[in-house]
């Protein structure tokens, strides 16, 4: 899977989406939030991004996990990170 | 394990575990937290329904009598406020305040615990205060006691005389987490400042295994003994090999790992944890290093149970446990050997069998973090444990050796002492009649007060026996309080006998005792009572057996003039 790509990178995501609320169902898209998944929660979020930093093995600042306003956002960001 | 793991467990079916009622209060957000301590749970066979108090009302919660906090009694109170937390609080305090800053914590957790406490009766779990070092003053915080740091250890100190004055309030020691992962582990600052969760992910699961142990211990899951291989788990190098010179232990090679290890093991056993051996060895090779080498920590004494053979382990486990009667979930068992762990694993699942390192200089730090041998009370009685467990591991040994049960009762020279109740036995008296649930006749429970009152009573005759024989002193094990009703009857008011000097004839020899005294004082009878408990079927057919006739209101009777004295191996010792 590629990491290069936006579209690679959310592919991996929603695979960590679907362990960490563990719900196989689950697709994301660029423009989901949290509203549209119903496992998706405050409480939920801080294992997602814990989640995706390990997958990732990169580290967000506290105000960038405040930041992500959908999983696209949060995909950019890990773009950024990755290539940063 | 991991935190994501713990909350997928959630899912999973919890019934036909045992239930316990644990209520949270916590003064920053508790969920994951709550989800973790569940699902540890689960993994822990133990099912535990978990009240959660609103956000940071601790305070409130306890206040208020209406609470769900009383009215769920729960078996379980924790109280967790954070390090985090209290600084803030500190941070706000002027000097003078700071400098009271312990202190006066500890007088709000009196107050708190004291309110629970007159509203139910609970265990109540405080969780301690990983130490944050501020920075402000620098070393110097160890000089300066409006310092955080020098706050805080204090907070810690005052906490556990805190919990030693107070028999149900117990440490769940996060600090000693935070000591072995390390502060910049413990905190998730990012955590705290979006959403006020304190400790991280990957702590949370340590955390909630360290409250589920106590909680654990105080169902009486704990464990009891460890079980040691012997070959580069207690030595280095293999004796029957290496020879007596070669294997490691004190100066040679790695030898000074095994004997901080086998020193780590007599701190175990000095505080109440049988130890037994077992062994691919021959016998006498493998107890060669116990006898003559002169760096070994450990002596055959230290170990209740020896065994060195070529059967297999799991067939030797099964016969230690026969002999000790503990069990198996009550027993740990160490081997640096993968294989024989997984086969040990699999045969007897009950068993815990720690994943040691394969460095053995890393077996004691590893051992420790495993939150293995908890516990809820430390006493006199546990220091001896380990002796009275080989003192009886002897006799079932030496007892296969007969074939008839008088001449092996006969051999082992037993000796007893009969006295009152005086100040010294007090204390053991009232736990036997507090713990006997088998055989114990009527079950009636007294304090160490009532039994001094009865001692000064002129009405009533007390007997405590002491029993030993040639492989030890097995201690009081036998309690009996006479009535005196009308002018020449004794009513046995109590009769206890300690389980573990079952088939000994104490009971013959207890008697024997006794209606000689009732006949020196002019008693012409004996009555005695049978109260059936779920416990104590055991003895039933008492004293029809010892030869007392039925009479009214469910009593026996035992007419002094006409008994028989019995026979039994006991001799009487009047020292």
């Amino acid at each position: 899977m590629s990491t290069n790509t936006v579209d690679g990178i959310l592919e991996q995501v929603n695979g960590i989406f679907k362990d960490v609320l563990d719900n196989d169902d689950i697709v994301v898209y660029s423009t989901s939030t949290a509203d549209d998944i119903d496992e998706w929660d405050s409480l939920s979020h801080i294992q997602l991004v814990v989640a995706v930093e390990k997958h990732f093995k990169i580290r967000f600042t506290a105000a960038e996990i405040n930041s992500f306003k959908n999983v696209g956002e949060m995909c950019e960001g890990i773009l950024k990170k990755i290539n940063g | 394990m991991e935190f994501n793991k713990l909350k997928k467990a959630l899912k999973n079916d919890f019934t036909g575990l045992p239930v316990a009622g644990v209520a949270v209060l916590a003064d920053s957000a508790s969920q994951l937290f709550c989800q973790a301590l569940k699902g540890c749970g689960y993994f822990n066979k133990i099912n535990l329904n978990i009240w959660e108090a609103d956000y940071d009302q601790l305070l409130q919660t306890v206040l208020d009598e209406d609470s769900a906090l009383y009215a769920k009694h729960p078996r379980y109170v924790i109280i967790y406020q954070s390090s985090k937390k209290l600084i803030n609080t500190f941070y706000k305090k002027d000097n003078q305040q700071k400098r009271s800053f312990a202190a006066d914590q500890i007088g709000f957790l009196q107050m708190i615990t004291s309110k629970i406490n007159e509203r139910v009766d609970t265990n109540i779990i405080i969780i301690n205060y990983p130490e944050i070092y501020d920075g402000i003053f620098g070393n110097f915080s160890n000089k300066t006691e409006s310092s955080f740091l020098y706050q805080v250890r204090k907070l810690n100190c005052l906490l556990m005389d805190f919990a030693i004055s107070k028999k149900n309030i117990n440490i769940c020691d996060l600090s000693a987490i935070q000591n072995f992962t390390g502060s910049n582990t413990m905190v998730s600052e990012r955590l705290y400042v979006n959403t006020d969760n304190v400790l991280d992910l990957e702590i949370l699961p340590v955390l909630a295994q360290s409250i589920a142990d106590i909680i654990l211990a105080y169902s009486g899951r704990f464990k009891k003994c460890i079980i040691a291989d012997l070959d580069n788990t207690l030595w280095g190098g293999i004796i029957g090999d290496d020879g007596l010179e070669g294997i490691q232990i004190g100066e040679l090679g790695i030898g000074k790992a095994f004997s901080h290890f086998q020193k780590w093991i007599i701190q175990l056993k000095e505080r109440g944890i049988i130890l037994a051996v077992c062994s691919k060895n021959t016998d006498h090779i493998a107890k060669e290093p116990f006898e003559k080498h002169p760096d070994m920590e450990l002596k055959l004494d230290d170990i209740a149970v020896f065994v060195a053979n070529w059967n297999n382990k799991a067939d030797n486990i099964r016969y230690i446990q026969s002999v000790l009667n503990i069990g198996f979930d009550s027993m740990v068992f160490l081997d640096d050997n993968p294989a024989e762990r997984e086969i040990v694993r699999r045969e007897i699942p009950d068993i815990t069998v720690p994943e040691l390192p394969e460095d053995p200089s890393e077996y004691i730090s590893f051992l420790s973090q495993q939150g293995l041998f908890e516990t809820t009370s430390f006493t006199e009685e546990d220091t001896r444990r380990n002796k009275q467990y080989r003192e009886e591991a002897d006799r079932t040994v030496f007892q296969q050796a007969f074939t008839d049960e008088a001449a092996f009762l006969e051999s082992l020279d037993m000796a007893a002492v009969m006295k009152p109740i005086d100040n010294f036995t007090v204390p053991r008296a009232a736990q036997l009649t507090q713990r006997s649930n088998q055989f114990n006749l009527r079950t009636v429970r007294y304090t160490e007060d009532q039994l001094k009152a009865l001692c000064s009573d002129k009405d009533v005759l007390t007997f405590a026996t002491n029993l030993h024989d040639k492989f030890g002193d097995y201690g009081l094990i036998s309690l009996l309080i006479l009535k005196k009703i009308g002018s020449d009857t004794l009513f046995i008011d109590t009769w206890i006998m300690s389980c573990r000097v079952l088939k000994r004839n104490v009971e013959e020899f207890v008697l024997n005792h006794i209606v000689e005294t009732a006949k020196a004082n002019g008693f012409k009878k004996i009555t005695g009572e049978y109260m059936p408990t779920p416990k104590n079927g055991l003895v039933k057919d008492h004293y029809q057996n010892l030869g007392f006739k039925p009479a009214e209101n469910n009593t026996w009777e035992l007419n002094i003039k006409e008994y028989t004295f019995k026979n039994n191996f006991i001799k009487t010792n009047h020292a």
